[in-house]
């Protein structure tokens, strides 16, 4: 403060040439230095801290998008795949007969789908692969660790849902199994010993020799983002299960914590009276904010799960759990933004004999909309963000199949993080974990994207 | 009173509409051990896969006890239907069932697990005996018939043939069956084997044994294996207690340890000469049988094997298989329901 006074009095009280100076100036101007030195001590240390903060904001980006940006292409197999009759030896698919009820079709039409799955599809896979390594037809056991185990189920679907193939030769894109795309990538050390490493010494020098050819090759990974997650094939597990999880929760949230959150808050705000009633809800809202969040997941655990008899891991249990938890983000936002409207707005409104109500909805509301925006996106974007409420209603759970509806199990995508951060097979993981964590902070940042947009086109109409 | 009355109809209403949907379900719900996690993971992925009727089951971890008291809370779909477990059912976990309405548990043992003990890779090899395990776990040894506060700090002041290394033993928390396994099969029988300790009498001999140091060397680990590996990295002395299937996996970082000499392996396991090993289950609620689909076809297709047996991709996963005479009586328990009394 009265640095700056110094700064504005010189000019206006220039001292005048020749004339004594006195000895306050000469105190004044001994001191200079110093508070000149504080303001640069205080500046320095300002942009220091600005600047520890962006270096670690910038190694976690780059440490994560180092090891997650390759995890989105994938070791894949382009090649022909004959769907042999000789070993694809099924019925054709049962069709509706006369007389017959659906249900009869239904169960004749599982029966010849089992039949489907029992077919050995890995044959299929490795003659495919035995075109390529003519070497390698008497080790089998061996071809088959080059493709990912989860492959023959996508053949049986496919045949599933198209029986015409059989006899037909079509080229297939099959994913390499996770070890081979760790080989290929170098995420193993290639020149340990054949003792530390994971995949035999013909499989490894197969997988170069095909890579090489082109029959392998990097391709962008689709099943991250199509597949579940999956134990049995590592290499095709993937995002879905988690993101249809996170996006049903988001949906539960929105639903539910927006509305409540800006009626409780337009209430509290505008219509209640002041005593010590509402203070002490007002006190209680500012306390919930500060919970931490697994007191709501245990909440969640004793009141939806164990009372309701809500079902286990299911998206809705973690959307209302979720919802308590942004609901005084979502209150407090608001009520900062009510508060902010200028008290001419009102006035002007009730003096032309608008109603409370419509003050408040007619002429408030829309131009707190913008602030209100932004509260309610970064709760929900906090929502989605948050893991430790969702491990203890069960959502931590390894689910292998996408969630149809809310009800249904599901894991989101943070939980789907820690299950993979957790994964045996480290190699592979450590990179898919950081392709995860791409993923989500790519859609926590086009959602504060969002935010952002909001508030600037609405802010135009005030 | 009447607006009262209303929106109490509304809220039971509500709130019925949105546990309705919870009365019924169709696919097995799992949870418990850690180690049995990835074994029970895949074949349920597969269960789901290979039976175009069910549903993929959903497999949760939380440890082998926290598997069994959820098992426990009760009968009903908001219960699971399956715990895993990596050791047996204790009698007071059955009477907890009893009391909540469980009384058909259905013990299911699919195979054997190995328990290793690991170190980094870039560091000396070791080759353990429960005793040296003992002396350097233990808060007391036995020093010239005296017991007296543990000196050891390195291997080599154990055995002279151990590494010079630091003692830091990465050993599995409370919460993990693993840990009995450690206690049952490599520090009790450590400790029993001194001669200073058999001459104690029963109740001083298990609490000497059952104490283990409190000075930094022991770390305990409640989460699963990757932390211990985590913790392996930044302390390069560690050695780490890993399940087989971990270290088998994780081979490029990791270096194992024989214990009596005897490298673990499927074979070494499976013939019973490596020691340090433990049987694997999963218990069924009976109560469940019918009501839930697929329970039944579950608990056998694991048995199968094509999914559990020799050469199956569970073996490959690590998990040492029964054998053939086990298989055929397990299966048959589980065909007949036998309940565990």
């Amino acid at each position: 403060m009265s640095d700056q006074a110094v700064t504005h009095d010189t000019p206006h009280a220039p001292p005048q040439s020749g004339r004594q100076r006195t000895p306050q100036h000469e105190l004044v101007k001994k001191s200079l230095g110093r508070r000149h030195a504080a303001e640069m001590r205080f500046r320095a240390a300002g942009m220091s801290a600005v600047l520890f903060g962006l270096a670690m904001v910038a190694l976690l980006f780059v440490t994560i998008f180092a090891k997650g940006i390759p995890a989105f292409w994938q070791a894949t197999f382009n090649i022909p795949v004959y769907f042999d009759p000789e070993i694809v030896k099924v019925e054709p698919r049962p069709q509706a007969q006369p007389g017959e009820t659906p249900a009869q079709l239904r169960d004749r039409d599982l029966a010849w789908q089992t039949q489907v799955t029992m077919v050995n599809w890995n044959r299929v896979i490795e003659n495919a692969l035995i075109e390529h390594l003519p070497e390698a037809a008497s080790k089998r056991p061996l071809v088959r660790r080059l493709v990912t185990s989860g492959e023959r189920f996508g053949l049986r679907d496919m045949f599933v849902a198209n029986p015409e193939l059989l006899g037909q030769r079509v080229t297939l894109r099959l994913l390499a199994d996770a070890n081979v795309d760790v080989w290929l990538k170098g995420n193993i050390d290639r020149d340990l010993p054949d003792s530390q490493q994971q995949l035999p010494p013909e499989v490894r020098q197969w997988a170069d020799a095909l890579y090489e050819r082109g029959v392998i090759e990097m391709k962008f990974s689709t099943s991250l983002f199509m597949n579940p997650d999956s134990r049995s094939s590592l290499a095709s597990a993937g995002l879905a299960g988690a993101i249809m999880g996170s996006l049903y929760m988001m949906l539960i949230v929105i639903l539910i914590a927006v509305p409540v959150g800006v009626a409780s808050a337009i209430y509290l705000e505008e219509y209640a009276p002041r005593n010590k009633f509402t203070d002490l809800i007002e006190v209680n809202i500012n306390n919930l904010a500060a919970v931490p969040s697994i007191i709501f997941g245990l909440l969640g655990a004793a009141v939806f799960i164990n009372w309701f008899k809500m079902p286990l891991s299911a998206p809705i249990v973690g959307g209302l759990v979720l919802s308590l938890m942004t609901l005084p983000t979502v209150i407090i936002a608001t009520r900062s933004t009510l508060k902010a409207i200028p008290p001419s707005i009102r006035q002007a409104a009730l003096g032309i004999g608008a109603s409370k109500t419509q003050t408040i909805f007619h002429h408030v509301l829309p131009l707190a909309l913008p602030g209100i925006l932004t509260g309610a996106i970064i709760g929900v974007a906090q929502a989605i963000g948050e893991t430790a409420p969702l491990l203890l209603i069960g959502m931590s759970a390894f689910v292998a199949s996408v969630p149809a509806t809310p009800f249904d199990q599901a894991t989101a995508l943070p939980v789907q993080i820690y299950l993979w951060q957790g994964n045996e097979l480290r190699n592979f993981f450590e990179a898919r974990t950081s392709a995860a964590i791409v993923v989500l902070l790519a859609v926590m940042i086009s959602m504060n994207a969002l935010a952002i947009l909001l508030r600037k086109r609405f802010e135009q109409r005030w | 009173m009447f607006k009262k009355s209303l929106i109490a109809t509304a809220v039971v209403a509500m709130t019925a509409s949105v546990a309705a949907p919870a009365m019924a379900r169709d696919n097995l719900q799992i949870a418990g051990s850690s180690t049995v996690l990835p074994f029970a993971s895949i074949v349920a992925e597969e269960f789901g896969s290979a039976f175009p009727q069910f549903k993929t089951p959903v497999v949760g971890s939380g440890g082998s006890g926290g598997g069994l008291r959820q098992f426990c809370q009760g009968v009903g779909v908001n219960t699971i239907d399956i715990a895993n477990s990596s050791r047996p059912i204790r009698p007071a976990e059955v009477e907890s069932c009893q009391k909540a309405g469980v009384a058909k548990i259905i013990e299911v043992q699919f195979g054997y697990d190995g328990i290793v003990f690991a170190s980094r890779a870039d560091k000396g090899s070791f080759a353990l005996t429960p005793q040296q395990v003992f002396l350097a776990a233990a808060a007391q040894v036995p020093v010239g018939g005296k017991m007296v506060a543990n000196p050891n700090t390195r291997w080599s002041q154990i055995d002279s043939a151990l590494p010079d290394q630091e003692i830091v033993l990465v050993i599995p928390a409370s919460n993990h069956g693993t840990r009995e396994v450690f206690e049952e099969k490599v520090t009790h029988p450590g400790c029993e084997s001194l001669a200073e300790v058999k001459a104690l009498d029963k109740d001083a001999q298990k609490t000497f044994c059952n104490t283990l140091r409190q000075d930094g060397r022991i770390i305990e680990i409640a989460g699963d294996y990757t932390e211990t590996l985590a913790r392996l990295q930044a302390q390069a002395d560690a050695v780490g207690v890993f399940g087989l299937s971990f270290y088998d996996q994780n081979r490029d970082r990791l270096k194992v340890a024989t214990v009596n000499g005897v490298t673990p392996s499927l074979q070494t396991i499976a013939s019973g000469e490596y020691p340090v090993s433990r049987p694997l289950f999963f218990y069924v609620k009976g109560e469940h049988l019918g009501v839930v689909p697929g329970l039944k076809e579950y608990a056998e297709f694991f048995l199968s094997e094509d999914v559990s047996g020799a050469g199956s991709k569970l073996e490959g996963a690590g998990l040492i298989p029964l054998s053939d005479e086990e298989r055929a009586r397990i299966l048959a328990d589980v065909r007949a329901e036998k309940v565990v009394k």
